[in-house]
């Protein structure tokens, strides 16, 4: 490789060094390494085959409730143990075997490949064109339009069916994200166990997880379940904090909030009876129940939708009036507020 | 903690009653806690609260008030019933080591008898929730651990982990691991609601509720582990952190094998 990038003359203080000496491996120079290589590589994929013939013996015949002591790891069940070891084992040497292989036996000449342009020779070029050409006017493609037309058009269409598929992404959710079950007179049950709850039920410091009634002979639906449940808290009425408006939608100290967080839609229900702190598992965005739910620290950036509660004749709480804003997660729709 | 109370007026009254106590309670072949709870004449409960009384003056008056009025540092104990007194004295919750932000679980620091006499005096106070009966904890007979499961995914999987191994709540204060603890303070925590845990009330989980949720939770504490060490089952945090320096660490030293030359 003749460097002629770089003038070489005296007053370039660096020789050029080319390439280091060929040192040639073990393997290539004593027969003895080489054989031993040799039964290196084959006793890998020996246990290779040793591996498998363990899965399926494990599959088989090891039955899945034994537990053995393993150091470190502690008890733990051996038929998994035992088909892991055997599955990973039954890929590994065939991988590390294959490599051992490639480093020490395959051959170890190098060969110097040196470049060339990416373009194609100026002749090379005007072939391929009149080749395309020739074959072109033989195939009659300009004779037969009707061909030609026809296959555009099945080509055309081939690429609208990805384009179609899309649809799967609708339909448009149009209101439904704005609305949930809650409507004046729902009563709030108990989640799980549907039962109706009365004031008296909730002591103070007490949480209920809570859904709303159905009809008769109605079932939930996964989509009313991601968003109609609604956190119910007893404080003392002194402790709120709140404006007249939100006071009015509490009932004797119980206050109702929708528990789908207003950042990305977790279940907010780790309450601190003493700090009245309702803190999300998720990304620990921290709301103040005292204020209405108030953000205090967090990525949240909305309180919690207020439910306003009461009772009825009876004396079970229910909803006075729908959300009066769009429960969980922003979207784009959104009338933020 | 005896030595203390030897010299007291109404030590020998108060002693010869509490032998009374344990003679009958050990011909009953109850459980060491069923003294606490089995009904003792009004003389005997009478004493207990001015045993008990006389056990908060000493070692808890300082903080909650000489009538557990409660006081700016401590609440007030008037109404949180013997539940509350039986898991806070007998985790050994109360009394705190230090004023951190969380009362820590330790060794208890009254016997079984004083802790009853604890709880019976600040039931005196004011009606709250009594000291569930060793007949109404009987999980095993009583509860559903599919319903308790699911009980427990909704209502305590938040704060204590869904495998119930505990974790961090806000500035300091976490939800303990429940593995390990007593049926009865599982049930009276849910009943009083100590420190930051709120109130389940009986009404919105009914007590047949709660002992499916202390059944599914002793299953999760007989839960082997499958794959060997469990990391703390609390799932992606430490299950990553080994994924990514054990995992990706084996990776690199094979990448690194790989690329060398063989000699």
């Amino acid at each position: 490789m003749s460097n002629e990038l770089i003038p070489s003359n005296s007053q370039n203080p660096i020789e050029n060094p080319g390439l280091p000496a060929h040192v040639h491996r073990q393997t290539d120079e004593d027969p003895k390494a080489e054989k031993r290589a040799e039964r290196q590589v084959a006793s890998l994929f020996l246990l290779s085959a040793l591996s498998t013939v363990l899965f399926i013996y494990t599959y088989i015949w090891i039955p899945d409730d034994i537990f053995t002591f393993i150091p470190i790891l502690g008890d733990m069940n051996l038929h998994q143990l035992l088909l892991g070891l055997g599955m990973s084992g039954a890929f590994l040497f065939i991988g590390i075997g294959a490599i051992a292989w490639a480093r020490q036996l395959m051959p170890d000449t190098e060969v110097i490949a040196e470049r060339h342009e990416l373009r194609s020779k100026d002749e090379d070029r005007k072939d391929f064109v009149e080749t395309v050409k020739a074959q072109g006017a033989t195939a009659g493609i300009g004779r037969r339009p009707l061909i030609k037309r026809t296959l555009g058009a099945a080509l055309g269409l081939v690429g609208l069916a990805p384009i179609v598929l899309l649809r799967d992404l609708g339909p448009l959710p149009k209101k439904e994200l704005e609305k949930t079950s809650w409507k004046a007179g729902t009563r709030l049950v108990t989640d799980p166990g549907d039962r109706p709850i009365k004031a008296s039920d909730l002591e103070v410091g007490a949480v209920v997880q809570t859904l709303p009634e159905l009809p008769e002979g109605t079932e939930r639906s996964l989509n009313d379940i991601a968003k109609d449940p609604v956190l119910l808290i007893r404080l003392r009425p002194s402790e709120f904090n709140l404006d007249a408006e939100r006071l009015s939608w509490t009932h004797e100290g119980i206050i109702a909030f929708s528990k789908i967080c207003s950042h990305m839609g977790c279940a907010v229900a780790l309450y601190e009876q003493q700090t009245h702190h309702l803190l999300c598992p998720c990304h620990q965005s921290t709301f103040d129940v005292t204020r209405a739910a108030k953000v205090i620290f967090g990525p949240a950036a909305r309180p919690l939708p207020q439910l306003a509660i009461t009772v009825d004749a009876e004396g079970y709480l229910i909803a006075k009036q729908p959300f009066t804003e769009p429960v969980g997660p922003s979207f784009w729709e959104r009338n933020t507020k | 903690m005896i030595s203390r109370f030897r010299r007291a007026r109404f030590a020998s009254p108060v002693l010869l009653l509490l032998a009374l106590i344990s003679v009958g309670s050990t011909f009953s072949a109850l459980s060491a806690r069923a003294e606490n709870t089995a009904q003792p004449t009004p003389a005997a409960r009478s004493a207990q609260i001015d045993e008990g009384r006389q056990l908060f003056l000493k070692g808890c008056s300082s903080c909650h008030g000489l009538n557990a009025e409660g006081s700016d540092i401590a609440p007030s104990l008037i109404g949180v019933g013997a539940a509350s007194v039986d898991f806070q004295v007998g985790t050994g919750r109360m009394p705190m080591a230090d004023m951190s932000v969380q009362a820590m679980r330790k060794t208890p620091k009254y016997n079984a008898e004083q802790t009853a006499a604890l709880a019976a005096y600040v039931a005196s106070l004011a009606p709250g929730p009594a000291i569930p009966e060793e007949s109404q904890l009987n999980y095993e007979r009583d509860g559903n651990v599919a319903e308790g499961g699911e009980l427990f995914r909704t209502n305590c999987a938040m704060c204590h982990n869904f495998a119930a191994q505990g974790g961090a709540l806000t500035q300091g204060k976490y939800a303990p691991t429940l593995m390990g603890v007593e049926a009865k303070h599982i049930y009276e925590a849910m009943v009083t609601g100590p420190q930051s845990m709120p109130v389940f009330s009986d009404k919105t989980i009914t007590p047949a509720e709660k002992l499916s949720i202390i059944k599914w939770i002793k299953s999760a504490e007989q839960e082997p582990a499958q794959g060997g060490i469990s990391l703390g089952r609390v799932g992606p945090v430490t299950e990553g952190l080994f994924g990514w320096i054990v995992g990706l660490g084996v990776l690199v030293g094979i990448a690194v094998w790989l690329a060398s030359k063989a000699r």
